[in-house]
């Protein structure tokens, strides 16, 4: 550890290594992201960058800022975004045709161009100085210094920013939540229904899921009573995937002759 | 007591003019009185005058002060002096007796009332131009006369060709107007003042370029309001108003208002030499171009227009020829008042009774139908021509003598011209009368010749009797000459001036011409029997019955090229300033339309275009930092 | 090595984030390019505090990380509630505002 900590003031030749092997990896993940066509790719290979980014800032003399970025960047955030990817369309599939015409050349070289300038603009600015690098800085351990600086100089900005904290988690509570639109249906509501409705062959309620199964995998649809698959006993994400199977394959052959000679 | 010339006049014009139909019964009657009280009051303005020594001649009166912008001082002044009286007493006394004719003349007429008034109108519009003591004062008398001069033109206005003929006299003399306005500037320019003393005082200062160019536009001026060359096309036309109109405006007064311009602005002519050649060689045109003019109308109006034009081609002739001319032009502007205004009240008398046909050639032997106008018409041609010792041969052999004596081939041509002139005028004098009371009847059985009423003959009379003598008036003793010498010829050097040939063989001479004129057309004209108008005729008829082409010539020139020009300019109007003005809002709505195609409602193209800007933003930094 | 490197290595991450926001159409991968754009960010700032020798930089990082932390609670809870309405995830659906 005291050696990590010593030589990471040092441009020295492992950071190096390190930089030379894992920043080209950054960023063709990052281009990857950029290419791929299923969201949940796009998701992995962000958290990849991420993660590099963590060591990146490790290497830079920040390691409390690289296990924050692990923890709250790679483990909170981006699980979050997987969670809404399953929630909103796992498997939904960007086509690459692009439909707004002249936007793809006109993005491409923006950036294209935004980049080269950057990268201009930086190779010519000097600091006038070499890098000072943080071991003066980080005398007393990272964690302190950075907790000196933040609970006398920046407080205010802390405050203000957990209150941000309270607020997005407010909000995010709102806007989650549904009203209903009709009050809820009393239980004795719901028996009325049932035996007032169209015909007493509701009156039991529909047969819980399975009761006409006669196989339990999830990508095999159920039968209604007369032989037809019930297109609703399906899972969306896997109808949309297209693993369902015919369930006639797992016919017994009495079953399916007496359901014959019935007809 | 000057004011009072002028005001009466102007408060009968404005009463009658608003008064009304109420005042119908008796407006004409108003009218006649104001304006012989006018000419009253100048007959003891007059009296005044010739007691006092002739130093004091002049008499000043100041109405209010008009203007006063900085150092541009004019007042609304009046000045008296021996040249304005002189006009004074030709516009009231002419202008009254026009009057009392008028009273019967258009005593058939409904509208008797209004055509007073305008008379009125146009005595104290002309008394204000001669009594003005600044070129600004007599500008408003200027326009004043050409406007009461439309209106009476076209006083018959429900004939559309009378009120085409008032616009054309109208906007012939604005151009003539336009040299009085540059003129006035100039001079202002020049001499910081445009009243006649203070100009006068200072004339010898000013370079000889400004006073040429001043000079230059005061003849434009007169040839416009005096309907000389090139400016003249207007005066036939002018013919188209009632008699005493014509007789008035377009043959004593207003005419003649530019000989007044010329001559009370004779201290800037006679310090630009060639302003002056200039102006004697247009009267020497003009009174060629009217007397060729003259011999082809069959109008008998028309060919009195002709001639007065050609008369005060001479009168324009003299006031170019320097002091020695002046007084001459100014005598033969006094008799020309008396005889041509005669005339054109005996044409109106002859149109009186022979139910208002102007055409000579349905006339013939009327003399003994109207014995009175014949003579006054007699006395009247026999003062034109210049027969002794009526008025026109005293002012007119004065004149060609002038002509003569300028010196050098300026003399001989000028001096040429007038005699010829007067050959040709005593030949169209002398084809208007025997057409018209001589030769043979060549009227219809429905034409009843009789003579008219005695308020229409009296006037006629006592213009006759000044033709007959008031030139021997004015000559007698040089009595005009002396008379007028403060005015105009006041800083003259008394040179000897070399005479070409001794005033009894001019004279002479031109009675030999005239005799020759007079025979042609009586050898013509004797037996005339035809009553048609004849169409088998040389050329040169047919180019003077067309006036020489000046109309011809006027659309040519600047009618058709001021057209185009007004019509390209509507068209520049339209399509370049209409269009740049709707381009601007064509062009709003384009870009606005293109702007348009950028809301496509698309996030993505939105946060591309943003990208753009950035991009710019760096590109900015970036070249900022080199 | 020189610790601009790092830098250089931002910027062409960044580079990416835009792109990737302008081009892809699901939201979710817009929303996480948009993220990557704020780490790229914050890889220059913590650079910069090394460069500079003091923790400003670390500092302002770390804000950053809790205000991107907020603002994807936030998206993220937006995109559902579309999605939820409007069954499409899809950025060019909402183009209402269109000419």
């Amino acid at each position: 550890m005291n050696f990590v900590l010593e030589n990471i003031g040092k441009t020295a030749t492992p950071e190096a290594i390190q930089f030379y092997i894992m920043a080209p990896l950054a960023i063709a993940a990052a281009i990857g992201m950029l290419i791929v066509k299923k969201a949940v790719h796009s998701a992995i290979l962000m958290a990849y960058v991420m993660l590099s980014l963590a060591f990146f800032y490790i290497a830079q003399d920040a390691p409390f800022l690289g296990i924050v970025q692990i923890v709250v960047y790679t483990g909170a955030v981006m699980m979050l975004f997987l969670f809404i990817l399953m929630l909103v369309g796992v498997d939904s599939k960007d086509s690459l045709v692009e439909t707004i015409k002249g936007i793809r050349f006109t993005a491409i070289s923006a950036s294209l161009g935004i980049g080269l300038l950057l990268v201009t603009l930086i190779g010519k600015a000097t600091f006038g100085f070499p890098a000072v690098g943080l071991k003066s800085a980080n005398a007393d351990g990272n964690v302190q210094a950075i907790a000196y600086k933040l609970f006398s100089t920046y407080v205010w900005a802390f405050e203000v920013v957990s209150a941000l904290l309270i607020t997005a988690a407010l909000g995010a509570m709102v806007l989650a939540h549904s009203q209903r639109v009709t009050p809820r249906a009393t239980q004795r509501e719901l028996a009325i229904r049932r035996f007032r409705g169209s015909s007493l062959n509701d009156a039991a309620g529909k047969p819980a899921p399975g009761v006409f199964a006669r196989y339990n995998g999830v990508d095999v649809p159920a039968l209604l009573p007369d032989g037809t698959p019930a297109v609703e006993s399906i899972n969306d994400t896997l109808k949309a995937r297209g693993t369902v199977r015919d369930p006639r394959e797992y016919a017994l052959n009495e079953i399916a002759n007496t359901e014959g000679e019935e007809r | 007591m000057i004011g009072y010339l002028i005001g009466l006049p102007l408060f009968g014009a404005a009463f009658l003019l608003l008064g009304g139909r109420r005042t119908n019964k008796w407006g004409h009657l108003l009218a006649t009185g104001l304006s012989a009280s006018s000419f009253a009051l100048g007959l003891k303005l007059f009296n005044d005058m010739l007691a006092l020594p002739t130093e004091d001649r002049a008499m000043h009166q100041k109405l209010f002060s008009w203007i006063q912008v900085g150092g541009f001082n004019v007042d609304a002044g009046l000045l008296l002096d021996q040249l304005s009286i002189c006009f004074v007493l030709l516009i009231t006394g002419v202008g009254t007796l026009i009057h009392i004719y008028s009273i019967a003349y258009m005593s058939h007429d409904l509208d008797r009332r209004r055509f007073f008034a305008y008379l009125n109108l146009f005595i104290s519009a002309m008394l204000l131009l001669v009594l003005g003591d600044s070129y600004l004062n007599l500008y408003v008398g200027w326009e004043g006369v050409g406007l009461a001069s439309y209106l009476l033109i076209g006083f018959w206005n429900q004939k559309p060709a009378y009120a085409t003929a008032a616009k054309k006299a109208f906007v012939m003399n604005r151009v003539g107007d336009m040299g009085l306005s540059f003129a006035i500037m100039i001079s202002f320019v020049t001499f910081g003042a445009v009243s006649f003393s203070e100009i006068e005082k200072h004339a010898h200062h000013a370079s000889t370029a400004a006073l040429t160019a001043i000079g230059i536009m005061l003849l434009i001026a007169a040839t416009g309001k005096s309907a000389q060359f090139p400016l003249q096309a207007w005066l036939g036309d002018a013919m188209a108003g009632p008699t005493p109109v014509s007789a008035l405006i377009h043959a004593a007064t207003m005419v003649t208002a530019g000989v007044y311009l010329i001559t009370r602005s004779n201290f800037i002519f006679d310090l630009a030499p060639n302003a002056q050649t200039a102006v004697a060689v247009v009267g020497a045109i003009t009174l060629l171009f009217g007397a060729l003019v003259g011999t082809a109308k069959d109008d008998i109006k028309k060919a009195l227009a002709a001639s007065t034009m050609s008369q005060i081609g001479y009168m324009i002739l003299g006031a170019g020829l320097g002091p020695a001319g002046y007084a001459f032009a100014i005598m033969h502007l006094l008799t020309h008042g008396f005889f041509k205004a005669g005339m054109f009240l005996g044409a109106g008398s002859v149109m009186h009774g022979m139910n208002d046909e102007v055409n000579m050639r349905k006339y013939g032997a009327l003399r003994k139908f109207m014995p009175i106008t014949a003579i006054t018409f007699g006395l009247g041609y026999l003062a034109i021509i210049g027969v002794p010792p009526f008025a026109g041969f005293y002012s007119k052999d004065k004149l060609i003598e002038v002509a003569l004596n300028a010196g050098g081939a300026k003399g001989y041509l000028l001096g040429g011209a007038a005699l010829v002139g007067a050959a040709i005028t005593a030949f169209y004098m002398s084809r208007v009368v025997i057409l018209t009371f001589f030769s043979n009847k060549r009227w219809d059985d429905n034409a009843h010749p009789h003579e008219s009423p005695i308020l229409m003959w009296l006037p006629m009379a006592i213009l006759a009797i000044g033709s007959v003598t008031s030139g021997f008036l004015f000559t007698n003793g040089d009595a005009l000459q002396n008379w007028l010498a403060p005015v105009v010829a006041s800083h003259a050097e008394h040179a000897e001036h070399s005479e070409l040939l001794p005033p009894m063989t001019v004279s002479v001479i031109a009675l030999t011409l005239v005799a020759i004129g007079v025979a042609i057309a009586v050898f013509k004209y004797r037996a005339e029997s035809n009553p048609n108008t004849p169409e088998n005729v040389s050329i040169f008829t047919r180019i003077a019955r067309k006036d020489l082409m000046q109309d011809a010539f006027n659309e040519a020139v600047f009618m058709r090229p001021g057209q185009a020009l007004t019509k390209s300019l509507v068209v520049v109007d339209e399509s370049i300033i209409d269009g740049a003005v709707s381009g601007i809002g064509s062009a709003a709505v384009g870009s606005g339309q293109m702007l348009r195609k950028l809301q496509t409602g698309f996030v993505r193209s939105y946060a591309a275009l943003m990208l753009v800007g950035i991009a710019l933003l760096l590109l900015a930094i970036w070249v900022v930092t080199q | 090595m020189n610790p601009i490197n790092y830098l250089y290595v931002a910027s062409i991450l960044f580079t990416i984030g835009a792109i990737g926001v302008v081009l892809r159409r699901n939201a979710i991968v817009v929303f996480m390019c948009v993220e990557l754009m704020l780490n790229a960010a914050n890889l220059a700032f913590v650079t910069f505090a090394r460069i500079n020798g003091n923790l400003e930089g670390q500092i302002v990082a770390f804000f950053t990380m809790v205000i991107a932390a907020c603002e994807v609670v936030i998206g993220l809870a937006i995109i559902v509630t579309i999605y939820r309405s409007r069954r499409s995830a899809s950025v060019d659906d909402a183009s209402l505002l269109s000419r």
